[in-house]
């Protein structure tokens, strides 16, 4: 139950030292809880990530496609991001606009049952994480059948002209939607962990300072979550941007396929498409890893790591 | 956003009470009571308004479950109305159930061996010092930080082109592997929370009492961290279960349950994964309930 939160609000403070802990020095025991674990990822995190880009970098062999050898083919990279530069710009794009409307609607959500639920806190923290439980895919698709052309949805609006378009499956807008959807619980539970620390005498006291509402709360109490509050964007925008599954479910054939859209069917359906597969992901990875960067350094809290 | 801001102005000390700060002198005119109702509430009706969006899928997936369609689950079949057959027969759709056994063995393994070894890795980084602690927090959480799609199409390099030289194959060891790479940082971050919140007192007190290291350990420091290992071993089989794009990068031949719903959506998905999607939510509904009943009890 208090996993979630934890996990979720542990970004947030994770590894700064807490004062006052009986710390051990060195020693063989710390390696040797170390060991295990950091091989482990060592083996299948660091060294695959090493063998991707190596894979990045290779050529295939005139003829034999499929196969490939080692090369510093720079080429892979420039074919990425020429060639797939309008998936990369979508994969931003929905990612942001999913992260703000998770936003958007998770601070209420955090925010009652931080301050307002009294003891319907805990059953309102269950009713976040419970969907999780029902496998995503599942959920897309009931998703999909939900606003599909024949489905309750798109039938009123169309019947109410509230529907340019005539559809909201197979748009933009329906992949934008799922994104939102399935990572919501990412952006409600660290804003939810943050706004609970917070002594509420502050945020009475903020409102009893500035009469104004809305200045207290961009003032206190915003300020106040906002480790929470970036831990979630974070949370919400790096599995959004990799995402393909919403995409693949929700979206066109054409004009709505992300990055990983790509990277998928550069690995399972072009005969060759390894390397450019590997770059295009490692491209993906290095744009998210400055974006959040910069994020992280504008907002400042390097207690994330 | 409005609205909430409003709300924000009066944090109601004792909260879900509506009646906050009553008004001095005479009585509140009518529509000054509605605004201040709303005032007061109108956070809460946002978020239960958010709260039903999330359950809509899980709804549409329940009802689902009980209809009597002819060729694919995607219309409501009205003519025959509700029927039970899928749930008596659960298994009645070829593959489903096989796909779930699998996706429970590959969770049960990749949980018992990523606790393990996230726990181990969380008690060193937080009650050690040792050179290179750095780095290996940096190690931890990175692989949290990177989209699933560079973490499978990463491991699939390494299998096909590296691994496989050693024998190994994709298929179910391969998810496994996979699996419990990407749950121990999940399990290290809740562990490694839990620990930095106890009270370093409780310790001293029992050394102080002459207990060993490990008297300390297992009769003080264990049973304390323990909630927090029981939620990152819960957190880590949820994880596991529903993972699908990774799995889907190192899994070959064999299918998960969420590959398997994945991978037949275009027929329409069988009724009987609505049966099995909705029970693994009542199930781990029911735990999470009962697990917070048993915090309760023991609090009290």
């Amino acid at each position: 139950m208090t996993a979630l939160a934890h996990t979720a609000g542990a970004g947030t403070h994770a590894g700064g030292p807490a004062p006052g802990q009986g710390r051990r020095r060195g020693g063989i025991a710390a390696y040797l809880l170390l060991l295990p674990g950091a091989l482990w990822l060592v083996l299948f995190f660091l060294l695959p990530l090493i063998q991707l880009f190596a894979v990045s970098l290779q050529s295939g062999f005139p003829g034999y496609p499929g196969y490939y050898y080692r090369d510093v083919n720079a080429g892979n990279y420039l074919t990425a991001i020429t060639q797939f530069a309008g998936h990369f710009g979508r994969s931003l794009l929905y990612a942001g606009l999913a992260t703000f409307f998770a936003f958007v609607l998770a601070y209420p959500l955090a925010y009652a049952m931080a301050f307002k639920a009294g003891r319907w806190r805990n059953v309102m923290m269950i009713a976040v994480i419970a969907p999780f439980f029902t496998s995503f895919i599942l959920r897309t698709i009931a998703w999909r059948q939900i606003l599909a052309d024949e489905g309750p949805v798109a039938r009123v609006l169309n019947t109410l002209h509230l529907l340019p378009g005539g559809r909201i499956t197979e748009t933009w807008v329906a992949v934008v939607a799922g994104l939102t959807y399935n990572f919501l619980p990412f952006m409600v539970l660290p804003i939810y962990a943050s706004l609970e620390r917070a002594d509420p005498k502050v945020i009475e006291a903020g409102g009893d300072l500035y009469a104004n509402g809305f200045t207290t709360f961009r003032t206190v109490t915003l300020p106040v979550s906002l480790p929470g509050v970036i831990a979630g964007t974070l949370l919400t925008f790096i599995p959004a941007a990799g995402d393909y599954v919403n995409a693949e479910l929700l979206g066109s054939d054409r004009s709505t396929k992300m990055v990983g859209n790509v990277i998928e069917s550069q690995f399972f359906r072009v005969l060759g498409g390894f390397p450019v597969a590997a770059a295009l992901s490692f491209t993906l990875m290095a744009l998210i890893l400055a974006m959040v960067f910069v994020y992280v350094r504008r907002f400042g809290t390097e207690e994330l790591l | 956003m409005t609205g909430l801001s409003t709300a924000t102005a009066r944090p109601a000390p004792t909260p879900a009470t509506g009646a906050s700060r009553p008004p001095a002198g005479r009585g509140p005119s009518v529509p000054r009571r509605v605004r201040t109702w709303l005032t007061t509430h109108v956070a809460m009706i946002t978020a239960l308004t958010v709260l039903l969006y999330l359950f809509v899928p899980v709804a549409y997936t329940f009802a689902f479950s009980f209809n009597d369609y002819r060729k694919s689950n995607i219309v409501w079949n009205g003519a025959a109305g509700p029927t039970l057959k899928h749930w008596r027969d659960p298994c009645g759709a070829p593959g489903v159930c096989d796909a779930l056994v699998v996706s429970l063995q590959v969770g049960a393994i990749a949980t018992v061996v990523a606790t393990v070894l996230g726990t181990m890795l969380a008690f060193a980084l937080v009650r050690h010092r040792f050179p290179g602690r750095g780095v290996s927090n940096v190690l931890v959480f990175i692989p949290m930080a990177t989209p699933e799609i560079v973490l499978g199409a990463s491991l699939l390099t390494i299998f096909v082109q590296g691994f496989s030289r050693f024998g190994l194959r994709l298929g179910f060891w391969t998810i496994v592997i996979a699996h419990i790479m990407f749950c121990i940082s999940f399990v290290v971050v809740t562990v490694k929370a839990r620990l930095q919140s106890l009270d370093p007192r409780l310790e001293e007190a029992a050394q102080d009492l002459y207990a060993g290291p490990g008297g300390t350990f297992w009769r003080v420091t264990f049973p304390l961290v323990l909630p927090g290992i029981v939620s990152a071993a819960l957190l880590a089989f949820s994880l596991s279960f529903d993972d699908f794009i990774i799995t889907n990068f190192v899994s070959g031949d064999e299918t998960t349950f969420p590959k398997f719903v994945y991978v037949s959506y275009l027929r329409g998905i069988p009724a009987q994964a609505n049966v099995i999607g909705f029970s693994m939510f009542v199930i781990a509904v029911l735990l999470v309930v009962a697990g917070q009943l048993v915090g309760n009890a023991r609090k009290r």
